[in-house]
């Protein structure tokens, strides 16, 4: 087992369940002279202009002639708006104008994606506010100038009157009101299946438990920007910037700004990470473009780490009262959760989907006979709340495994043992949830949880791990080993779609609708068409986030990009393949079957000859090539994938935790990540994107956390106060990737692996606490400050 | 007010009018158009903007650019000779040291810096040098085996020479 995993100074080794080299369906790969690229762990595309400085995130760009925005934001958490005065502002040399909500009268606030609805739209935010201002950080005015630094100095001249208002910043509190008429709870999540109430009737025993998870979230290291640029030559509206979901962003703000979709078009640029909140609509994105119709110039916004801290999404402030009733076997029988969702000031882009995914996925891989969950999305006057990473399953798999951790201490019952009795089994697969999410009815498509979870014992060595921590807590360390189990989910679809051509060099072109956030999309969407079509990957160009180049996209998210786009690039890319071998054979003047496309040429089976360049076939497939005939020009094709539901994935999280009882500082000693991702394309870098989830799990399980004072006055605005993991913080990850439940569902077989790292890290770490100060059920809320370790070491000895 | 100032960055003079308060990170990118030096916090947290001064690693962010004249300046811009990579570039994109590449060009000039002293480090000091910069995205881990393998190169390269 130990070959499988990758530890510090390895490269990462899949787990497959056979020897037989990964043949990729509908080709005849692996090819004879050169590997195929599906499943290896090539080097990234991407690298080489990031490496060499010339790169071009948001900041890197400029526009002759251009102006600069800066914000007014509200200093306060909740006031009327009476007034603002921006006349000194204006008098400055280098102001342009200054806008307030009188001047963008007419734009709606900023919709919801997946909307409209009558329950949430009342809450959504407008691109500056009205007649209240709901937390710090709210855009009130817009100042527009010929420089960045006269914008800042100017913002700071426009003077606001403010009213207080009482400010609400606990999610759990009574009520408050949004508007006149309009509560602080705009709507309430309900779910569940199964008899609850005669489950609890029959149980041997119950396990009650009040969780809360803090509010963090992606903070990527590149704050926002956005430029917007109006080319009257070509009456376009241009959105530089874009991140995440260009083709839905571009039709959100052609309707906003009453533009056809043919007329405004989205330009991803490099982007610093996205983690879920880089790449939503925010007010600034509206801003500049409208600013650069008016104006009549393009302009350019770059947020700054302040803003950032305080503007940029939060996410995962929750706060769960959930019970379980338990047979005396420890099977359990039901779970009932109640949850209280912080949002934040405004109903943002998600509307309720985080809660709604909470309560969707918080049942996790246990079979759970009987299931119930009330989420209470709740307005509160801090940063408004969307998705991070692995969004409501961070926060379920912390409440459900802490759930399973309570009710095994409570039985007598050892964790793994207690969590064996309730996984779903492998012949219960396709296994349906009975319940939907984000409109996607939860069926688990293909999964061996018993498995996975005993390949992490052996390979942990289990017996010998808790031998050893057993011997050094003897000696008076306080070390201790928590685990967690999770199914994740990705591929949420329903369609995608790619176009491929190869142009008479040979190259390839793969125009996609997704996005790159730094994940290595371009390489993997390459490896998947070179390996479809049989070509060298590095001969493929993988064209993302330009909504002016392919009609329709789904972006980057919801672990969807390698799944949705990959498989619509495979697709694509054997229509292509079928055109060349078509041409070809025709060209050689033989049958097709005879016929295969190895490293960029058209070869016959069996014969050591040249054969024929792609590009030449592409040639001959031209409009004016006579060679054509009756073929349809160009050697391109597109490509459609669309799949019924959602795919899941799923992973065993162990930590390693040690705790210094003088300081309270946990510290993560080892941290191992067993994950089954159906096939992986790259495993190097599957195993990337799951070290790097980890180590925001960490941050998000023992330093990151936006607090606010009873004014609702944040207290994180800065880096040096809202704390991300430096390499200090984080152990050597280990990473075990199995292969044993290819997804049913695409061709590929392929599962998401971008929230695998993630998901089950605060869960695991609570529990390794627990372990270590020989507390069970001690942690029940995230983060686990040094302060609030101190808190719990003191309750023991008290 | 502005001051005209030189300063001179991968070997090149750059003549420049700035104000007082404009820190040597914001004249890089604007002045002098070298956005391969990235601001991430601007006080001194992130790392994102290390250039090299006069051979010693240092966030560009918390310098004013004034007090850069008469400095030796290196950038990222200036790792590779033409299209033959600094060793360091060349084991980033070996070990996917990088996702988005954000925090990159920070890392790879606190890593030159650290890699040009006579001695190799030690684990214990690579690990202390790089734990000054921020990654959001790798979790460090290839991080580290990247200037790990740069080191081993470098100093064997200079140990044959």
């Amino acid at each position: 087992m130990s070959a499988a995993i990758a530890a510090a100074g390895e490269t990462p080794v899949v787990d497959r369940p056979t020897e037989a080299p990964v043949a990729v369906p509908g080709t005849t790969a692996p090819h004879n002279d050169r590997p195929d690229p599906f499943g290896q762990s090539v080097t990234r595309l991407e690298d080489l202009p990031l490496v060499r400085g010339q790169g071009r995130f948001a900041a890197d760009l400029s526009f002759p002639h251009q102006l600069h925005m800066r914000m007014v934001r509200s200093p306060v958490a909740h006031a009327r708006l009476l007034g603002v005065d921006a006349s000194e502002a204006l008098a400055m040399r280098g102001v342009v104008a200054v806008w307030t909500a009188q001047d963008v009268v007419g734009i709606p606030c900023i919709p919801l994606r997946e909307g409209p609805s009558v329950e949430l739209d009342p809450y959504l935010q407008p691109i500056l506010a009205r007649d209240r201002v709901r937390y710090v950080g709210d855009p009130v005015a817009a100042v527009f100038a010929t420089d960045p630094f006269i914008a800042e100095d100017a913002a700071e001249r426009v003077s606001l009157d403010l009213e207080s208002l009482p400010v609400l910043t606990d999610a759990t509190a009574a009520l408050g009101e949004f508007a006149p008429g309009l509560p602080t709870q705009p709507t309430t999540i309900r779910k569940g299946y199964g008899d609850i109430e005669a489950a609890f009737a029959k149980a041997a025993c119950t396990v009650e438990l009040e969780l809360a998870t803090g509010r963090h979230s992606g903070v990527p290291l590149e704050t926002r920007g956005a430029i917007g640029r109006y080319d009257a030559a070509r009456d376009v509206l241009e959105l530089h910037g874009a991140a995440k979901v260009p083709h839905r962003n571009r039709d959100a703000l052609a309707r906003m700004l009453g533009r056809s979709p043919h007329a405004i078009h989205l330009f991803e640029l490099h982007v610093g990470g996205g983690f879920g909140v880089r790449g939503e609509i925010y007010p600034e994105d509206v801003l500049v473009l409208l600013a650069a119709m008016r104006l009549e110039r393009p302009v350019k916004w770059i947020e700054d780490r302040y803003e950032a801290l305080m503007t940029t999404n939060q996410s995962r402030e929750q706060v769960h009262r959930v019970r379980a009733a338990v047979a005396a076997d420890g099977f359990v029988l039901a779970m009932d959760d109640e949850f209280f969702h912080d949002q934040g000031a405004y109903v943002r882009t998600h509307g309720d989907r985080v809660a709604d995914m909470t309560a969707g996925i918080l049942p996790g891989g246990y079979v759970l006979p009987a299931y119930r969950v009330t989420g209470h999305y709740r307005l509160t006057n801090k940063t408004p709340a969307a998705t991070y990473r692995a969004p409501g399953r961070f926060e379920s798999s912390f409440v459900r495994e802490r759930l399973f951790d309570a009710i095994a201490q409570r039985m007598g019952i050892d964790p793994i043992e207690l969590r064996r009795r309730n996984l779903i089994r492998p012949e219960q697969m396709p296994f349906p949830r009975g319940i939907e999410t984000i409109e996607d009815n939860i069926v688990f498509d293909s999964g061996d949880y018993p498995l996975l979870l005993q390949k992490t014992l052996d390979a942990l060595d289990w017996p010998r791990l808790q031998a050893d921590l057993q011997a050094r807590r003897a000696q008076g360390e306080a070390v201790g080993v928590g685990l967690a189990c999770f199914v994740e989910k990705s591929g949420l679809g329903p369609a995608d779609g790619v176009r491929i051509t190869v142009d008479f060099t040979g190259a390839v072109e793969v125009v996609t609708g997704g996005a790159s956030v730094g994940q290595g999309f371009e390489t993997v969407v390459a490896q998947i068409c070179a390996s479809t079509l049989g070509v060298d990957y590095r001969r493929v160009r993988v064209v993302h986030g330009r909504t002016d180049r392919i009609q329709y996209g789904v972006g980057a998210h919801a672990g969807r990009a390698t799944v949705m786009t990959g498989s619509a690039t495979h697709n694509a890319a054997l229509r292509v393949r079928a055109k060349a071998l078509d041409m070809a054979a025709s060209m050689l003047g033989c049958a097709i079957e005879g016929l295969d496309i190895v490293d960029g040429r058209v070869i016959r089976r069996g014969d050591s000859g040249p054969g024929l360049a792609l590009g030449d076939v592409a040639s001959a497939l031209a409009p004016t090539a006579r060679a054509r005939g009756e073929r349809e020009p160009g050697l391109t094709a597109e490509g459609w994938y669309e799949t019924p539901s959602m795919t899941y994935p799923y992973g065993v999280h162990v930590a390693v935790v040690r705790v210094d009882r003088d300081t309270g500082a946990a510290r993560v000693e080892r941290f191992f990540v067993g994950y089954d991702v159906g096939r992986a394309v790259n495993p190097m870098l599957v195993e990337g994107q799951i070290v790097g989830g980890v180590a925001q799990g960490i941050g998000g399980a023992l330093l990151e956390e936006f607090a606010y004072d009873e004014n609702g006055e944040p207290l994180a605005v800065t880096l040096a106060d809202y704390l991300l993991p430096t390499l200090d913080d984080i152990p050597p990850v280990e990473v075990m990737i199995t292969e044993d439940a290819p997804s049913p569902l695409n061709p590929l077989g392929i599962k998401g692996a971008g929230e695998a790292g993630i998901n089950g890290v605060g869960a695991a770490i609570a529990a390794a606490i627990d372990d270590a100060i020989g507390q069970p059920g001690a942690v029940t809320r995230l983060p686990v400050t040094p302060v609030r370790l101190k808190a719990l070491l003191r309750q023991r000895a008290g | 007010m502005k001051h005209p100032i030189t300063l001179t960055i991968n070997g090149h003079r750059h003549e420049v009018e700035v104000e007082p308060r404009r820190t040597l990170a914001d004249v890089i990118r604007e002045e002098c158009r070298l956005t391969g030096t990235h601001v991430g916090c601007e006080h001194g947290v992130c790392g994102a903007c290390t250039v090299i001064v006069d051979g010693d690693p240092v966030r560009a962010c918390l310098v004013f650019a004034v007090q850069a004249e008469g400095a030796q300046i290196r950038t990222v811009e200036g790792l590779a000779q033409g299209s033959q990579l600094h060793p360091l570039q060349q084991a980033f994109m070996d070990h996917h040291a990088l996702q988005c590449g954000f925090c990159t060009p920070g890392f790879l000039m606190l890593s030159t810096a650290l890699l040009e002293r006579p001695d190799p480090p030690s684990d214990a000091e690579l690990q202390e040098a790089l734990s000054s910069n921020l990654c959001r995205c790798t979790g460090y881990k290839n991080i580290v085996l990247a200037v790990r393998a740069a080191s081993k190169a470098m100093h064997a390269t200079s140990g044959a020479a």
